[in-house]
């Protein structure tokens, strides 16, 4: 928690710089068919109250049956998370009254989750990386739905979400800045939907976060933090630290001190405000749920389970740098999302894997960006990429070519190596017929001749000019070699 | 000759399969009792019409050679098991006209075995007393009245509870047997009161499913009806594993019935001396030292034992169960059924709703078990009370472990008292009516209450046995040796009808 002061992290106040420390909360929606106690259906897009089981609405003499597939999901996601796994855990049941609540508790995890501490280690922008520790994840159910816009003088609930299991993830307060935070949720996203633990859709509610935020002196004790609730943006939760920490600065300059409080982020406004204060906080009246008796697995379970894990992005990474020679950076980006370090092994291997890099990175990936798609929407397989650089690296078409090429492929389809016999895209490699292209440009630009022996630069010049001539199809190094002999250029 | 109404269940069912009468005759010999017995108020529901129906399905398989286990058998069933259509009220204004969609387990079981239902029963609302005085739909009165100088007294008396609606319905001969629930003694103690057999079962041997929740650690379901042996079909039909409740063992029914005459000969039968509390009533110390000397003369060992925690039992039981109680009520908040009272906004109309909707002793318990679980307060009450219970069931283990095969004590600390008499009293001295059923119920294990004999003023008394976990077997051999050695005790004129 006392890690040296990074300088550039601290926020410039009136009198003096502040460090931000931020502890975070995320509520992850497990990837799973049915609900954590009940057999209701979790598919999203529901008619109002269409997944809802007698459990689900807290009907008199009802009781909950664990879901032993998001029991599996969670023991997934801390084996990924590098956490203790406890072979015994207990539910609790967190008692408060809301229409949306049918029981009038949550059948959480208090003293006893069922992952404790373990770890995420995340890349910043800057090169650096840090490591973040989880305290601990339990599973715990989801609320419904009020609605309050559909009748002017009642709210309507929709039980679809409520019992929904949840993974709350919780990290110890090791974050310095938004730009960590962001990096942080956008690691622990990549890692549950490695696992297939939550798709991790923040648009649909699959991940919510509750920030926590303090500022303090650097090299002072934790201040009295504000947790901000159900952040649901990456976008937001940067925001809503910066927004929040600058208001705690201004009031601790102000002489002020701050009051611990459950805290709303409003995007429009660009403010966080109070929700409820600590005076206000909820006794939640935690106990063991009696309906259930405390989860209990063996290590084999573990074990088990841990052999069916995917390679999560960590190791990934680390094994595009060694096998494939990538920049760490490279790796960084491929391995972001599962799909797309699967589309990009599939190009690397037996090719290049850095020419496959620089396809999958700056051509495909740019163009996908450009038009707002994901890799899985991608009209440009992996084979057909894969051809792509192989024609390049067998000296069939040049760079500038493979990427007119690439835009064949990737409106109209076809082969790569069909489309460039077809149209005629091959390379010019035949000695005799650059000779000749270069020949006449030399003949019709005596001045610049004279110029370029002057300012060997001018090279660049006649190389375009051949390449003009030739469509773009001559070799451009045969170009170059026979320019300089013509020309007299060392 | 003997009303229908008037035989065992065992009698009514060999009854039915020597075709001496049809389970249509049964049933409506039940319907007309029922009806003339309404100033006992242990019906909230009848039902003929659907007991009619059922019995003529169960007639046409007794003509097919196709009877079920419990077919053409007229049961009452406490209103506190869900039944599907048909009205569940637990006994609470919260729930006054909510129709389950769903079928109680237990419930289920017992159709599934042909029996045939009469209606519901009253009950303590939520199941939360021993006299059957806080059913939001009036006091249940005993079939039972004392005899003062040769006549019966007037004075209305008490059921018991929570399950006085059974009781009082089984004493009556309103039903061959009925459906309770024992969560601090709610089906002993009311079967003590009305000179009748209750069991409640081990913890998780009846599904909890569909039963509406007072203190889920601590609920089981179980049968009161006239005889042991009655007892023992019943609960053979009412147990048994369910997927749906996971604190239901997985563990086959055994035959209770073939139990129920194996005698006692070898037992070793513990009497616990700290059940012999302070005050306790010259009558009930008698009663009990006769039992120890029935169960001797059949063969028993009976030996002294120790159960040191027992006097920690009751108050750490009004913690847990309030605890408990005051998180399953939650969910009775207007919201999706039962009652609703508007308010000015959602917290208004909580508090209306709840006001309205829950009965004085529900209110003082939701209270206390919301005050023990508070922060600051948990770990000084609710931690304490676990840890006591751990040493409950510790005492019984080492009981057990030295060779005990099953305890004996009084099933309760007095007969039945008069309506009113303890309602204005302390609470306390209502709670203490449980001091000698709670044990069992935090320890889980079974335990039984079975008829032995008369107070002074000519209402039953009864006995308890405590068994080892899911050994109902050695309580209804024992029992049964206790009932054959009491006598049946016959009801006092029917003065209801």
């Amino acid at each position: 928690m006392n890690a040296p002061v990074n300088p550039k992290k601290l926020i410039k106040g009136g009198l003096h710089d502040w460090e931000v420390v931020i502890g975070m909360e995320i509520h992850a929606q497990v990837t799973s068919r049915s609900k954590l106690f009940s057999g209701a259906s979790t598919a999203f897009g529901a008619e109002p109250n269409d997944n809802v089981s007698l459990v689900d609405a807290a009907m008199p003499g009802m009781l909950p049956v664990i879901n032993e597939e998001c029991v599996a999901q969670a023991v997934r996601t801390g084996l990924g998370l590098k956490a203790k796994i406890n072979l015994r855990s207990v539910f609790d049941r967190k008692n408060y009254f809301y229409p949306d609540l049918p029981q009038g508790y949550q059948i959480s995890q208090y003293k006893d989750p069922i992952v404790g501490e373990g770890e995420v280690l995340v890349d910043l922008s800057d090169g650096e990386s840090i490591t973040v520790g989880i305290e601990r994840l339990h599973l715990e159910q989801d609320a419904g739905k009020s609605l309050h816009d559909q009748n002017p003088t009642q709210s309507f609930v929709d039980l679809n979400r409520s019992g929904v299991a949840l993974m709350e993830i919780v990290s110890r307060p090791d974050l310095r800045s938004s730009e960590e935070a962001r990096a942080y949720v956008t690691k622990l996203r990549t890692i549950l939907r490695y696992l297939g633990t939550c798709d991790g859709d923040m648009e649909k509610g699959s991940l919510r976060a509750d920030v926590n935020v303090s500022v303090r002196k650097p090299g002072n004790p934790l201040g009295t933090r504000c947790e901000i609730k159900n952040v649901n943006s990456i976008r937001f939760i940067g925001q809503a630290i910066e927004t929040e920490a600058r208001r705690q600065i201004a009031i601790i300059e102000d002489g002020g001190t701050i009051d611990q409080e459950t805290r709303l982020f409003d995007p429009g406004k660009g403010e966080t405000r109070s929700m409820r204060s600590k005076e206000e906080a909820h006794d939640y009246r935690y106990f063991p749920d009696p309906d259930l008796l405390p989860l209990e697995f063996d290590q084999a379970y573990v074990d088990g389970l841990a052999e069916g894990l995917p390679e999560l992005p960590d190791a990934k990474k680390a094994r595009f740098v060694s096998e494939f020679g990538l920049s760490a950076y490279d790796a960084g980006v491929l391995v972001a999302e599962r799909a797309s370090a699967d589309y990009y092994e599939a190009v690397a291997r037996g090719r290049d894997g850095k020419a496959a890099a620089n396809w999958v990175i700056n051509e495909l990936f740019g163009r996908l960006n450009k038009e707002g798609k994901g890799i899985e929407e991608t009209p440009v397989s992996a084979d057909q990429l894969g051809q792509i650089v192989d024609l390049i690296g067998e000296g069939v078409i040049s760079g500038k070519i493979a990427k007119d090429l690439f835009e064949i492929v990737w409106t109209e389809g076809g082969s790569p190596r069909e489309v460039v016999a077809a149209r005629g895209m091959k390379q010019v490699t035949d000695a005799g017929a650059i000779e000749a292209a270069v020949d006449e440009i030399i003949a019709r630009n005596p001045d610049k001749v004279v110029q370029a022996r002057e300012k060997p630069t001018l090279l660049g010049w006649f190389v375009g000019q051949t390449m003009k001539a030739t469509g773009g199809k001559a070799n451009p190094a045969a170009v170059n070699a026979l320019l300089k002999a013509k020309l007299g250029i060392e | 000759m003997t009303e229908l109404n008037e035989l065992t269940l065992a009698e009514a069912r060999d009854g039915l399969k020597a075709r001496t009468f049809s389970a249509r005759e049964l049933t409506q010999a039940h319907i007309a009792a029922v009806e003339k017995a309404r100033a006992l108020n242990a019906y909230l529901l009848e039902t003929p019409d659907r007991a009619l129906t059922m019995a003529e399905v169960s007639d046409a398989k007794i003509a097919r050679g196709e009877a079920r286990p419990l077919e053409g058998l007229p049961l009452g069933i406490k209103d506190l098991f869900c039944t599907h259509g048909v009205v569940t009220t637990a006994g609470s204004r919260i729930l006054e006209g909510f129709e389950p969609h769903y079928e109680s387990a237990v419930t289920h079981n017992l159709w599934r075995d042909g029996a045939v239902m009469l209606g519901k029963l009253n009950l303590d609302e939520f199941a939360m007393g021993s006299s059957n005085e806080t059913s939001a739909y009036g006091d249940v009165i005993s079939p039972w009245r004392r005899q003062e100088n040769g006549t019966l007294s007037e004075t209305p008396i008490v059921p018991g509870g929570s399950s006085g609606g059974s009781a009082a319905a089984v004493a009556a001969h309103l039903c061959l047997g009925a459906t309770a629930t024992d969560t601090g003694g709610s089906i002993r103690q009311p079967a003590a009161f009305t000179g009748t057999v209750g069991i409640k079962p081990t913890y998780g041997r009846c599904s909890r499913w569909g039963t509406v929740a007072f203190a889920s650690s601590l609920d089981q379901a179980g049968p009161i009806a006239r005889t042991v042996r009655d007892c023992a079909i019943l609960l053979g039909s009412m147990a048994g594993p369910d997927a749906r409740d996971t604190t239901c063992a997985d563990l086959p029914v055994p035959d209770f019935e073939a139990a129920v005459s194996r005698g006692v000969k070898g037992l070793t039968i513990g009497i616990p001396k700290e059940y012999r509390v302070e005050g306790m009533l010259a009558e009930i110390q008698k009663l009990w030292d006769e039992g120890a000397k029935w169960l001797a003369a059949a063969g028993a060992r009976i030996v002294e034992i120790s159960l040191p925690h027992t006097r920690y039992a009751l108050p750490a039981y009004y913690i847990v169960a309030p605890a408990e109680a005051s998180s399953n009520l939650a969910r009775y908040d207007g919201v999706r059924y039962g009652l609703r009272v508007p308010g000015r906004d959602i917290a208004g109309m909580y508090e209306n709703t709840r006001a309205a909707g829950f009965g004085r002793e529900v209110k003082r318990r939701i209270m206390i078990g919301t005050y023990v679980l508070s922060a600051g307060y948990y770990d000084a009450y609710y931690v304490r009370a676990q840890k006591i219970r751990t040493l409950i069931k510790r005492d019984f283990e080492q009981a057990y472990a030295a060779g005990v095969d099953a305890i004996l004590t009084p099933a309760t600390p007095s007969a039945a008292f008069g309506i009113g008499e303890k309602a204005s009293a302390d609470p306390v001295e209502m709670y203490l009516n449980d001091v000698f059923t709670v044990t069992v119920n935090m320890a889980g294990l079974p335990g039984i209450a079975v008829p032995a004999g008369l107070d002074a003023q000519g209402l039953p008394l009864g006995l308890q046995l405590i068994g080892r976990p899911f050994d109902e077997e050695t309580l209804f051999a024992t029992a049964q040796v206790i009932e054959e050695a009491a006598g049946r005790t016959a009801l006092p004129r029917a003065w209801w009808a």
